[in-house]
């Protein structure tokens, strides 16, 4: 199946280079969890600190058993904050 | 300890200048900068003056660790009754003028009364005079930083001026120090130049020392610092994209407000994002953002230099903005882009330094031009009116030439200057005015993130992020993570926010530093500089007095429970894409478990046992 994935801050040098604007539509298997696909991507799951899957936060204890769905969006982000 | 113990009172009508011990009672009740200068406004004017009148002050102020080796302990503030809100006005400002202020000797600056005419102020430690300011009236702030460290020849001198906006009366001038640092909002530079004082020029070389207990507080500062090193918001993330990195998270929770806020995601925030900022242009290969910068003691540098592509067409033959100035805030980069639906980084890049330039807050001027681009658009204003100017959303020409006209003054820009409060008046759609209080919101839907719609509501220097920044839990995770969807809670939150926030402001340092540290981190460093009292508990304390003295004022000045709630379109039209679809804020249900958790009356008003509790009645 077929999700975005965006990565951004530090997290961009993790996107596949056909990226652009720090997201991609990338391939993964159907049935994935939040935590396969941030692992099929190589990306440490500590640094992928805001989990953001269709706009909606996933906190740590649920991205084991949360699964993606096909046209899913999956933004990642390291700790950021501003004001 | 800590604090220098002396206060400067400049007496503009007279032109007498005397200097005065500090209150010790009110500094330890107040601490210092927004508490302690706060205090001193309270108990010197009538709350219900009016803000360009000479009956006003104006008290520049800095904080106990301001001018130490704090890691942030630059921060100063400026004090007023504010012409925007007509309420306290605290605008709080980094760079380097804090710490020359108490390097000078100085814990504050009184200003009282209105000089006959233009004049700024010279410190050089104990000196201190008023000197003519005919020459640089009428000018820009840059240009006026030029002009006195031409003048007195000193390339260390530290400078905070206004600009023409505040000569010309313009509703949210603020006040530039150090060329692009502002206390930039609730028009404290209009008040400024309401009294004929063009600048404040200051050299200090005296040191900050008195310290409590100088071991304790080198190693407090010490630890201090190494937490916001191994931080990775205040290590890595903000030095490396600024505050701007919150363009994409806010836009991806569904809560960046777009169009004046019919939206709350906006399709071109990408190009105007942190991340944009360090994409090459494809004109000259460079990119948006040529370094970070540090205020005075700063350890996190979260400041942004940035340079605008020479052939774009805001600066074409403009040499003066070629090189390397002030870049994007995420707030003025939300206000200027996704409130317009302007994607051109440049052309937002432009706008931010004129409002550098000619000192008046991009957040306000930003959410006005989105007012004016809404009227326009409906047929409230015509090209007429606008002097030719198509304001229509998304217009990045209007935007540059609306910036322009607010900086000379000119035409459609008086109205501009207005702020969107009275610009939506006085066109007849006061429902257009994205505000609390007159002052407009900063970069966060009250409908996608609901904690942050009560702080706007209850803030007291009107809609205001800086005040209660619910934002780091509800959607950052810090120090935990909230549902931002949700109003349950909130009410705790928020004043648990604004609180910590009041001892933050009031002691001289950042408030960034709270990304990493808690008042755990923060009172052994104040406690190392002022002595023993100053505890976790007491801060809070000091934190809850500090709200509950705003507010009273607040009171006094004619506000009520009425003024704490949001624009009609907050509260009744939903979202209509992203997580928060079909939502409205919630403040009205959160508003009474608010006023309770405060000690407040079903009025909004500090029952007499909250305000004995706080000791502000005796």
């Amino acid at each position: 199946m077929n999700i975005t994935l965006k990565c951004f801050a530090g997290l961009k040098r993790h996107l596949p280079p056909h990226a652009k604007a720090n997201a991609a539509i990338v391939e993964v298997d159907a049935e994935m969890s939040v935590y396969q696909v941030i692992d099929f991507f190589k990306i440490d799951r500590e640094e992928a600190y805001l989990v953001i899957l269709n706009g909606v936060f996933v906190c740590p204890t649920e991205r084991n058993s949360t699964i993606l769905k096909d046209n899913d969006t999956l933004a990642l982000w390291p700790e950021v904050a501003g004001g | 300890m800590s604090w220098t113990g002396k206060i400067l009172r400049i007496n503009l009508t007279s032109g007498e200048i005397t200097s005065e011990a500090l209150n010790e009672q009110w500094k330890n009740e107040y601490l210092g900068s927004r508490g302690l200068a706060t205090k001193y406004l309270a108990e010197e004017i009538d709350p219900a003056c009016k803000p360009l009148s000479a009956e006003n002050k104006m008290i520049m102020a800095t904080g106990p660790l301001t001018g130490t080796m704090a890691a942030t302990g630059g921060r100063y503030v400026v004090v007023t009754k504010g012409p925007l809100t007509n309420c306290i006005a605290c605008s709080n400002s980094g760079g380097f003028i804090g710490a020359e202020m108490k390097n000078a000797g100085w814990d504050m600056i009184i200003f009282e009364g209105k000089s006959p005419n233009p004049v700024y102020l010279y410190i050089e430690n104990d000196k201190a005079e008023l000197l003519p300011a005919d020459e640089i009236w009428g000018t820009s702030v840059w240009h006026t930083d030029e002009w006195l460290h031409n003048k007195h020849q000193d390339p260390l001198l530290r400078i905070a001026a206004v600009g023409r906006p505040a000569e010309n009366g313009c509703f949210y001038a603020g006040i530039i120090n150090d060329l692009h640092r502002a206390a930039g909002r609730s028009g404290v530079g209009t008040v400024m130049a309401s009294k004929n004082l063009k600048a404040v020029a200051i050299r200090g070389t005296l040191g900050v020392g008195n310290l409590a207990d100088p071991e304790g507080f080198m190693k407090a500062v010490n630890d201090g610092k190494a937490a916001l090193a191994e931080n990775p918001v205040t290590g890595q993330g903000l030095p490396a994209y600024g505050t701007q990195v919150l363009m994409n998270v806010i836009n991806e929770i569904g809560a960046l407000p777009t169009n004046n806020m019919k939206d709350v995601q906006f399709d071109g925030a990408h190009a105007i994002s942190g991340e944009a900022m360090h994409e090459p242009r494809k004109s000259d290969g460079r990119p948006n953002l040529t370094t970070n910068a540090a205020c005075f003691g700063c350890t996190i540098a979260c400041g942004r230099i940035s340079t605008i592509d020479q052939g774009h067409f805001s600066v074409q033959n403009k040499s003066k903005y070629w090189g390397n100035s002030g870049g994007l805030e995420y707030e003025a980069a939300w206000a200027l882009g996704a409130d317009n639906g302007v994607d051109d980084l440049d052309a937002l890049t432009y706008v931010n330094f004129i409002c550098n330039e000619e000192g008046f807050d991009p957040i306000t001027f930003g959410a006005t031009v989105a007012a004016a681009m809404e009227m326009f658009e409906d047929g409230d204003l015509t090209l007429e009116q606008t002097g030719g100017i198509a304001f229509n959303f998304g217009s990045a020409e209007a935007l540059t030439k609306a910036v322009e006209l607010v900086a000379s003054g000119e035409g459609f820009g008086q109205d501009l200057a207005l702020g969107s409060k009275r610009l939506c008046e006085k066109y007849g759609r006061p429902e257009l005015s994205m505000t609390v209080k007159g002052q407009e919101f900063p970069a966060y839907d009250p409908r996608g993130i609901q904690g942050i719609g009560l702080n706007y509501a209850t803030s007291n220097r009107g809609a205001c992020h800086l005040r209660g920044y619910t934002v780091a839990s509800e959607v950052l995770g810090i120090p935990e993570k909230t549902d931002p969807l949700t109003a349950e809670g909130k009410p705790g939150l928020v004043k648990a926010f604004q609180d910590i926030t009041g001892a933050v402001d009031s002691s001289g340092l950042c408030l960034f530093t709270t990304f990493a540290w808690t008042l755990d981190n923060i009172a052994p460093q104040i406690q190392a500089a002022c002595g023993s009292k100053w505890t976790v508990d007491y801060l809070l304390e000091v934190g809850e007095r500090i709200w509950n003295m705003e507010r009273e004022f607040n009171l006094k000045a004619g506000i009520t429970s009425d003024d704490d709630t949001l624009p009609e379109r907050l509260l009744k039209e939903a979202a209509k894409t992203g997580p928060a679809k079909g939502l409205v804020s919630q403040v009205a249900e959160m508003m009474p478990e608010y006023y309770q958790l405060r000690g407040w009356s079903e009025d909004g008003v500090p029952t007499d046992e909250t305000r004995k509790r706080l000791g502000l009645i005796k």
